[in-house]
């Protein structure tokens, strides 16, 4: 078993290869393997995997890649990740690549695809279109359908008919690296001294790119790390961390925030990866009808689902209240839609159900977080200082 | 340039329509008709007429008032309650107009909502923004709609079906159970016969434009030429006599050779004929406008009058077809096509229109329009090569409507195109 730190240091480089190597490699050992690339938020990756592809998260340059041509393409004032995307494509990072997903989650990323297309990059891109209609016979048969458009388009592409044991196989792989990813944020939520959230961060952001098998074993021996009482427990409130979902921090944001007093015992930076709540159906005789049925029943709340049957201030007020947290900090993509349009349903609701927040909004490529790490200390020290309890009002 | 311009027999017949409605939406509880909030991408026009409802569209309230200066204190309300500056003007206008009374631009209250009937149509924000409503009037019934997007410049059988099962299982139920009213689908084909009687109108209008001097300007005037189509009118002989009517005029001003009206009066050269894409400001709407006018510029075609409906390209409602016809019309709004589509209706706006440039105005707070407009641009520029300008604007907040910044900017453009026209007429000689 490789140390807690190989793991982590392999983790952290593999999340930022922005040529995305390993993928690559894994394209390259064997004929008619194929790579889609995903935008965030969530996609079922199982059914790439069951055509015999790999699925790749693409989630912009970070504070690493320069923007030059990407700026070219947006305006200020909207958010930085479509130009960074714009400039990894353009810069080739991304030619290895057959396929573009783009999932239905705001109309930046909707109106990506569509540049993607018009450039005719990559051999197909597929704007996702996730359904807003929850009744299984409506909603889930047009999700049944999008799924569908993407297998025909790997299978142009490999030949690859997939069939109900593939997938259920792939079913399968994903529900163990949820379970395991799931497990971590369990023990994270009594000891997250064992594994700081930026390492927990490049764990699960590493599964974007590599195979879910790798991801699996890799898991597998976090698990088996953190099972252990290690670590040095520190005077930090617990938070969760709600709206960075999209465009991605930098690095040092996410680990300022942890530096600055306060432990992340849940977030939503990689969203996609834990989407879905609990198992897929791994058995059915209809894997495609599982995985819709697991989306329209299963998923955490979202930004970019339609959420008037089940409200997301309430849901997220539940998992404060199970994770024991103080408080909740609301991290927003600048010019984020979604995120930011969330913003007062989230903090009128909280306002009275007693909940301590406070909201910063971010860019990928900014690394300098002085000010809101001062913010995040002082919201830490006001709840240590007058709020030893967790929030229990719901 | 002559004096304020007399109100042409159509502008008097709109202003009718739109008093009226909103007359009645003022008298809606007294009188029992059930309110209807919706957007104007994908509004169901006909469905709510068969339900007898009375639409409010928030997006005209928001553009109404900003048109009338309140827009400013609405937002600065809204951004009190934990709204960002950054986000669609359209819904913190509305959301502080609601804080401060809901008072509508006619100065009549507006009722609240029975439905909000989310056409979720070519832009997300559509979503939140009920989804906002939603806590504010826990009564009223949201019905969602969703429509898929052209991503594949297509609307594909399982498209429509999806919507059509949509329409089935739960918009038309659900209506029925607010309003106590029975879906009766002669009714809705009756609407839909006018509706496409109102859209080929509206098409021959904007048509128009082929004609030198262009007798209209299609965005600042066209603008109010959408009005009835767009808001709840579409549907009905109200809406078919404002078309005719306003179409007779047009065809008087090519009679006698005339270039649009303005509100100075009349266009007396026509130096530029230029494609708008974008929505315009309109907290300046005016000073917006004279700028172009000033410099001889009319605007032959615009994506913006096609946010409500796309017909240019020989679309129609289908009364034969009802429910796969509504589908299609929401599927086939501006914003609902891909950036290609978008692409290809501006060319084929400025080769048929025969403009000289393509002028886009950026909307800060508007991804749906504008994420993706300065790819399209480039595209446009290197497949016509005709010159593109650029401005930035904002749809209802006056902090971002730079009044010296885009003057500037257009007047280097309109110096550009005077170039261009130089170069051209020495080479022709
Ligand atoms: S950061 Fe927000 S607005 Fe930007 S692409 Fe992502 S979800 Fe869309
Ligand atoms: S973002 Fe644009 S399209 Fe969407 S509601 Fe606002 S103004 Fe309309």
């Amino acid at each position: 078993m490789q140390t807690l730190k190989e793991i982590v240091d392999f983790c952290k480089f593999q999340s930022f290869d922005l040529n995305f190597t390993r993928a690559k490699a894994w394209k390259e050992e064997k004929e008619g393997r194929v790579l889609v690339g995903y935008m965030p938020i969530y996609f079922p990756r199982e059914i790439i995997h069951a055509a015999g592809g790999m699925a790749v998260g693409v989630f912009g340059g970070g504070d690493i890649k320069q923007i030059i041509k990407g700026d070219a393409y947006y305006q200020s004032y909207i958010c930085h990740i479509p130009r960074s995307i714009m400039e990894l494509a353009l810069d080739k990072h991304m030619d290895h690549f057959d396929g573009f997903i783009f999932p239905s989650i705001c109309d930046v990323i909707r109106n990506l695809s569509g540049i993607f297309k018009q450039k005719k990059i990559g051999k197909f891109v597929k704007y996702m279109d996730f359904p807003q209609n929850f009744l299984p016979q409506i909603g889930g048969v047009f999700y049944q359908q999008e799924m569908q458009h993407v297998l025909k388009y790997i299978k142009e592409i490999n030949g690859v008919e997939v069939t109900t044991e593939a997938l259920n196989h792939s079913i399968d792989l994903y529900n163990k690296n949820r379970q395991m990813i799931d497990f971590i944020y369990k023990i994270r939520q009594d000891f997250p001294w064992r594994l700081s959230i930026i390492d927990v961060y490049h764990i699960i952001r590493a599964g974007t790119v590599i195979t879910v098998e790798e991801h699996n074993e890799i898991l597998e021996q976090v698990c088996e790390h953190i099972k252990n009482d290690i670590g040095v427990r520190q005077d930090k409130i617990k938070i969760v961390i709600s709206g960075a979902f999209c465009e991605q921090p930098a690095m040092g944001l996410i680990k300022a925030i942890e530096d600055a007093g306060c432990y992340v015992v849940d977030d939503d930076y990689m969203l996609g990866s834990r989407m879905i709540l609990g198992d897929v159906d791994a058995t059915s005789t209809n894997p495609l009808e599982a995985i819709s049925n697991a989306y329209i029943k299963q998923s955490q709340y979202s930004s970019s689902i339609y959420d008037i049957d089940n409200p997301k201030e309430y849901r997220l007020a539940k998992i404060v209240k199970d994770r024991g947290a103080n408080g909740v900090i609301f991290a927003s993509a600048s010019f984020c839609d979604p995120s930011l349009l969330d913003a007062p349903i989230f903090q009128n609701a909280f306002n009275k159900m007693g909940i301590r927040y406070i909201a910063f909004q971010y860019s990928e490529n900014i690394n300098q977080y002085k000010v809101i790490k001062e913010q995040v200390g002082a919201f830490a020290d006001s709840i240590k200082l007058w709020d030893d309890e967790p929030v229990l009002a719901l | 340039m002559a004096q304020e311009a007399q109100k042409e027999r159509s502008m008097i017949l709109q202003k009718e329509m739109i008093d009226g409605l909103f007359n009645d939406l003022a008298k809606a509880k007294e009188t029992g008709k059930k309110v209807c909030y919706t957007f104007i991408p994908g509004n169901l026009s006909e469905l709510i007429r068969t339900f007898d409802m009375l639409p409010v569209y928030p997006e005209i309230n928001a553009l109404q008032s900003a048109m009338r200066k309140k827009s400013a204190a609405y937002i600065k309300e809204a951004e009190k309650n934990a709204h960002s500056e950054d986000v669609c003007t359209y819904v913190k206008c509305d959301v502080g107009m609601m804080m401060k009374g809901n008072i509508g631009p006619t100065g009549l209250k507006i009722p609240e909502p029975d439905i909000l009937l989310l056409s979720y149509t070519g832009c997300f924000t559509f979503l939140k923004w009920f989804e906002t409503l939603k806590r504010e009037y826990p009564n009223a019934k949201v019905i969602m709609v969703h429509t898929p997007y052209q991503e594949n410049a297509q609307m594909t059988p399982e498209m429509t079906q999806y919507m059509v099962k949509q329409f089935k299982e739960e918009v038309i139920p659900q209506m029925e159970a607010v309003t106590g009213i029975k879906y009766d689908e002669e009714k809705l084909k009756r609407h839909l016969v006018l509706a496409k009687e109102a859209q080929d109108l509206i098409t021959k209008i904007f048509d128009t434009t082929k004609h030198r001097p262009s007798p209209i300007d299609a965005y600042f005037a066209g603008v109010y030429y959408i009005g009835p189509i767009n808001i709840g009118f579409r549907g009905t002989q109200e809406a078919v006599d404002y078309y005719k009517e306003l179409y007779s005029e047009i065809q008087e001003r090519i009679r006698l050779g005339l270039g649009p009206i303005t509100p100075e009066g009349e266009m007396k050269e026509e130096k530029y004929r230029l494609v708008v894409e974008g929505p315009p400001n309109w907290t300046s709407f005016r000073e917006f406008w004279k700028i172009f006018y000033d410099m001889g510029a009319v605007i032959v075609a615009s994506s913006y009058t096609k946010v409500g409906g796309v017909y240019d390209m020989g679309w129609r409602h289908d009364s034969t077809r009802p429910l796969e016809s509504l589908a299609e019309y929401c599927m086939n709004c501006y914003t609902n096509l891909s950036i290609p589509q978008r692409i290809d209706l501006i060319s084929k706006c400025i080769t048929e229109y025969s403009a000289d440039g393509y002028v886009t105005n950026s909307i800060k707070s508007c991804n749906s329009f504008s994420a993706g407009q300065l790819g399209m641009m480039r595209e446009i520029e290197d497949r016509l090569e005709v010159p593109v300008g650029f401005i930035e604007s904002d749809l209802v907040d006056p902090r971002y409507f730079s009044y010296s910044n885009i003057k500037n900017r257009l007047e280097s453009y309109f110096q550009m195109l005077e170039q261009r026209r130089i170069i051209k007429e020495t080479e022709v000689v």
